[in-house]
C-alpha cells in the first residue's frame, strides 16, 4: 500500500504526510472525560467535533459523548458567542452535565472568540444554573498536537478548579499525563499500596472502559468529582507525569495554590517507574511495600529471561513525546537499541532529551520532532529494523516493510486491551515487555528455517 | 506594570504619537515596551531608527515554534523593549489571527514576567477594531487601559466611536478601561473644542491635544522620535506633556458609544462656525 514511498529523502518544509499526530481538541476532549459528569463541548463546526468524538469512540471503544456549538457561515462572520450562550441552554435543558469543558477548534481561534468573556456573561445571564460549571481551554490545532491539546485542558481545569483553603492536607496530587484509562486506575492503585492518599486527575478510568451491563450512562461512575477537584489547592505536592502533558498544569497550580511541584516521566519501564516510586516516597515518607517490591522483582525477572532474545534488536519508535522518553529508556534497559524516534509533536526539548536518554548504547539513532510516519519509512527504507513500536498508523510501514510491530501509543484502531492493561508501573511493565518479547519470539517462528525452529526459546 | 493599548483610525497617528510620548516616558527614567501590533510592522521604526528586522510572526515562519524572546525583542531609543508582531502581507492570510499567535508567544516567553523589570506596555494596534484578533489586546486583562487617538475629522471620530463599542464588550469581563481621547491636531475647525465635547460625550475626558507641527514630520524622515531629534523644539515639549498626563492620570472609565445620528450633531454644532 504504501510501495511508492521513495528511498531518497528530500527536504520538505510545507507538506506532513501521515501526520505522527493529531488535533489539539482531541487532547483536550479526552482530559475532559476525566472529570465526572462532563460533557466535553466543542466550540466550532460540526465536522470537528464529529471526527473528534469518533476517534476516541474507535480508540476506546466506548460511546464517547461531546456537543457542539455547530458553527455557521453566520457565527464565522459575526463570532460563535450567540452559538454557545444557545449550546450551554441546551446542555443543561436537556443533557444536565455537572460541568461543560469548552475547547475552541481552528476556525473560532482564528474567528478570535474571547471564551472567558462569553461564558462569564452567560453565567450573569443565568444560562449556566447554580452549583454547574463551564470551564474552558484554547486549543487551536495549528500549534503542538493532541498532547498540547491535553496539557492545555488540564491547564483549564486547575485555572477554574483547584483552591486553596489554607490548609494543607496530607496527600499529593497526581496528574497521570495523556495516558489509557487502564494507566490511570494502575496509578491510583500504585499509591493506595503505598499508603498514599492521591488526587489523581483527570482519570478517565471508569468513563472509558466501562463494563458491559446493558444499561447505558451518559456520565459513568469514573471521573474526578468537583469536590476532588477543587481540592487539589490542598495537596502537600504535584506529582506532573509527562513533561509535554502535566507539566503546564502542575506549573498553573503551584503559581494559583502554592503547590510545589515535580516534573517526572511517564512511569513506563522500570527505571521510570523506580523514579515515580522514589518521589512519592521523598514526598510522602512512606515506604516501598512489599508486595511492590514483588511486583518490580516479577518485571526484572522477566526483563533477564528474556535478556538474550532482546539484545541490540533495533528498533524504530514512533508516537508522543512522553511515551517515547520513557520508553526508549526503557528498550535500553532491555539491551535494544532504538534506531528512529519519531513524534509529530514539535518541540527540541524532545530531540535533546531522547539523544540524552540513548548517548551511550545507541548514539546514532535519529531522533526528530515535528516529523511524520513518510519520514519514518523512507529511513525504514534506507535502514531496516527488527521491529517497529508505534500506534495503529504504523502497520502499513510494517506491512509494506515486512517488520514486525506492537501497538503502543495513541490510537491504537485495530487492537483489544489497551485500555484494559496498563503499560505504566512494574505491571505495566510487564504486559508491555511481554507484548515486544512475544512479537519478536512470534517472528523468528515464522522466519526460521526448520533447524533454527525451537520448541523452548 | 501598566498595560496601554493605543487604537485608532487607520492613518491617524498612532504609530507617531505613541513613541513621541514613549520617549517621554523614557525620558522620565520609565521603562517601556512596546509591541506593534500591525501588520506592516512599522509601530517601532522610530524608536529603532529603522524599520524592525526581525517580527513575531517572521521568526515564527522562519524557525518554526522553537522562538526565543532575543530573537524577536530589540533595544531601542533610551532602553525601550521593541516588538513588532508583524503579519501577512495585503491581500493574503489572517492578521487578526497573527496578533493574537504572537501575544500570546510573548506572554508565553515570559516578557510580561515581573522579573523584567517593565514600568509600561504599550500595545500600538492598527485601525479600526474590525474582527476578534484586533480585540486581543483587550481581551483577559491584556492591556488595562486604552487611549483613542483622533483628530477633528468626521471618520476620525466615527471609528473612535466603534472602538468604543469594542471596549464596552470586554470592559466587563477583561477589566479594560478607557483612559481618554489624544486629539492628534488635523488643523480642523473648532478641534479642540469638538473632541473635548466628544470625549465628554464619549464619558471621558481628552487627555490632551497635540497641536499639529511639521517638525514631526521631519523627524520622521530621520527616523526619530521628535524628543530624540530636537529635544527643545515646542512639539518635543508636547510630547512630553503627553507622556505626563498619561503617567498622571487617574479617570478610567466604561466609555458610552454614541448613536451615529448624535455623532454627527456634535459635527454640525462644532464644526460648522459658518
Amino acid at each position: 500500500m504504501l510501495s511508492m514511498t521513495p528511498k531518497e529523502i528530500t527536504e520538505r518544509k510545507a507538506l506532513r504526510i501521515n501526520p505522527a499526530k493529531t488535533c489539539q481538541p482531541i487532547g483536550a476532549m479526552y482530559a475532559a472525560l476525566g472529570i465526572h459528569s462532563c460533557l466535553p463541548h466543542s466550540h466550532g463546526s460540526q465536522g470537528c467535533y464529529a471526527y473528534h468524538r469518533s476517534h476516541l469512540t474507535r480508540h476506546f471503544r466506548e460511546p464517547v459523548m461531546a456537543s457542539t456549538s455547530s458553527f455557521t457561515e453566520g457565527a464565522s462572520v459575526f463570532g460563535g458567542a450567540p452559538n454557545l450562550r444557545q449550546a450551554l441552554k441546551n446542555i443543561f435543558q436537556i443533557y444536565d452535565p455537572d460541568v461543560v469543558a469548552v475547547h475552541t477548534t481552528c476556525l473560532s481561534e482564528t474567528i478570535g472568540d474571547d471564551l472567558p468573556s462569553i461564558i462569564k456573561k452567560a453565567k450573569d445571564d443565568g444560562i449556566i444554573p447554580d452549583g454547574k460549571w463551564v470551564i474552558h481551554t484554547n486549543t487551536p490545532s495549528y500549534v503542538g498536537s493532541h498532547v498540547t491539546g491535553f496539557s492545555n485542558m488540564v491547564r483549564g481545569i486547575v485555572d477554574y478548579f483547584s483552591q486553596s483553603m489554607g490548609e494543607t492536607k496530607d496527600r499529593i496530587n497526581v496528574i497521570p499525563g495523556y495516558v489509557e484509562p487502564s494507566d490511570m486506575r494502575e496509578i491510583k492503585r500504585m499509591t493506595e499500596e503505598m499508603g498514599v492518599k492521591s488526587l489523581v486527575f483527570p482519570d478517565t478510568s471508569d468513563v472509558l472502559d466501562t463494563p458491559q451491563t446493558a444499561q447505558y450512562a451518559m456520565y459513568p461512575k469514573g471521573g474526578v468529582t468537583i469536590e476532588t477537584l477543587c481540592s487539589t489547592g490542598d495537596s502537600k505536592a504535584t506529582l506532573a507525569l509527562g513533561p509535554f502533558a502535566s507539566e503546564q498544569a502542575a506549573k498553573a497550580m503551584e503559581t494559583k495554590c502554592n503547590v510545589p511541584f515535580q516534573v517526572l516521566d511517564l512511569p513506563i519501564g522500570v527505571s521510570a517507574t523506580d523514579r515515580f516510586v522514589q518521589a512519592i516516597m521523598d514526598v510522602t515518607g512512606k515506604e516501598v511495600p512489599e508486595s511492590m517490591e514483588y511486583e518490580r522483582g516479577r518485571l526484572m525477572d522477566i526483563m533477564t529471561d528474556m535478556q538474550h532474545h532482546l539484545l541490540n534488536k533495533e528498533v524504530a519508535v514512533f508516537g508522543d513525546p512522553d511515551h517515547l522518553i520513557s520508553l526508549c529508556e526503557f528498550l535500553i534497559n532491555m539491551g535494544m537499541r532504538p534506531k528512529y524516534v519519531i513524534t509529530g509533536t514539535p518541540g527540541k526539548r524532545f530531540d535533546l532529551r531522547i539523544k540524552g536518554i540513548l548517548k551511550d548504547w545507541a548514539p546514532n539513532a535519529i531522533v526528530k520532532s515535528d516529523a511524520d510516519i513518510f519520514y519514518l519509512h523512507q529511513l525504514i527504507k534506507n535502514d531496516p529494523v527488527d521491529l517497529i513500536i508505534g500506534n495503529t498508523y504504523g502497520k502499513y510501514v510494517a506491512h509494506a516493510e515486512d517488520i514486525p510491530i506492537v501497538r503502543f501509543g495513541f490510537p491504537i484502531l485495530d487492537r483489544v486491551g489497551h485500555s484494559y492493561f496498563p503499560t505504566v508501573g512494574y505491571r505495566g511493565g510487564m504486559y508491555l515487555l511481554t507484548n515486544i518479547a512475544n512479537t519478536i519470539l512470534e517472528r523468528k517462528d515464522r522466519d526460521d528455517p526448520d533447524e533454527f525452529f525451537e520448541l523452548i526459546m | 506594570m501598566r498595560k496601554i493599548a493605543i487604537y485608532g483610525k487607520g492613518g491617524i497617528g498612532k504609530s507617531t504619537t505613541t513613541q513621541n510620548l514613549v520617549a517621554g516616558l523614557i525620558e522620565m527614567g520609565e521603562k517601556v515596551m512596546v509591541v506593534g501590533c500591525d501588520p506592516k510592522a512599522d509601530s517601532t521604526r522610530l524608536l529603532l531608527g529603522g524599520l524592525h528586522q526581525q517580527s513575531v510572526l517572521d521568526t515564527l515562519r522562519e524557525e518554526g515554534e522553537d522562538v526565543e524572546l532575543d530573537d524577536v525583542r530589540k533595544e531601542g531609543y533610551g532602553g525601550t523593549l521593541c516588538v513588532e508582531s508583524g503579519g501577512p502581507e495585503p491581500g493574503v492570510g489572517c492578521a487578526g489571527r497573527g496578533i493574537i499567535t504572537s501575544i500570546n508567544l510573548l506572554e508565553s516567553l515570559g516578557a510580561y514576567e515581573e522579573g523584567e523589570g517593565i514600568d509600561y506596555v504599550f500595545y500600538d494596534v492598527l485601525g479600526d477594531v474590525v474582527c476578534g484578533g484586533f480585540a486581543m489586546p483587550m481581551r483577559e486583562g491584556k492591556a488595562k487601559e486604552i487611549y483613542i487617538v483622533c483628530s477633528g475629522e468626521m471618520m476620525a471620530m466615527y471609528a473612535a466611536n466603534n472602538i468604543c463599542k469594542g471596549i464596552v464588550k470586554f470592559a466587563e469581563s477583561g477589566g479594560i478601561r478607557l483612559g481618554g481621547i489624544i486629539c492628534n491636531s488635523r488643523k480642523v475647525d473648532n478641534e479642540e473644542e469638538m473632541i473635548k465635547e466628544f470625549a465628554k460625550r464619549l464619558g471621558t475626558r481628552m487627555i490632551y491635544f497635540v497641536p499639529r507641527d511639521n517638525m514631526v514630520q521631519k523627524a520622521e524622515i530621520n527616523r526619530k522620535t521628535v524628543i530624540e531629534y530636537e529635544p527643545d523644539c515646542e512639539q518635543a515639549t508636547h510630547y512630553r506633556n503627553l507622556a505626563k498626563c498619561i503617567a498622571e492620570n487617574d479617570n478610567y472609565v466604561i466609555p458610552k458609544p454614541m448613536p451615529t445620528d448624535d455623532l454627527e450633531k456634535i459635527l454640525i454644532e462644532f464644526g460648522i462656525l459658518d
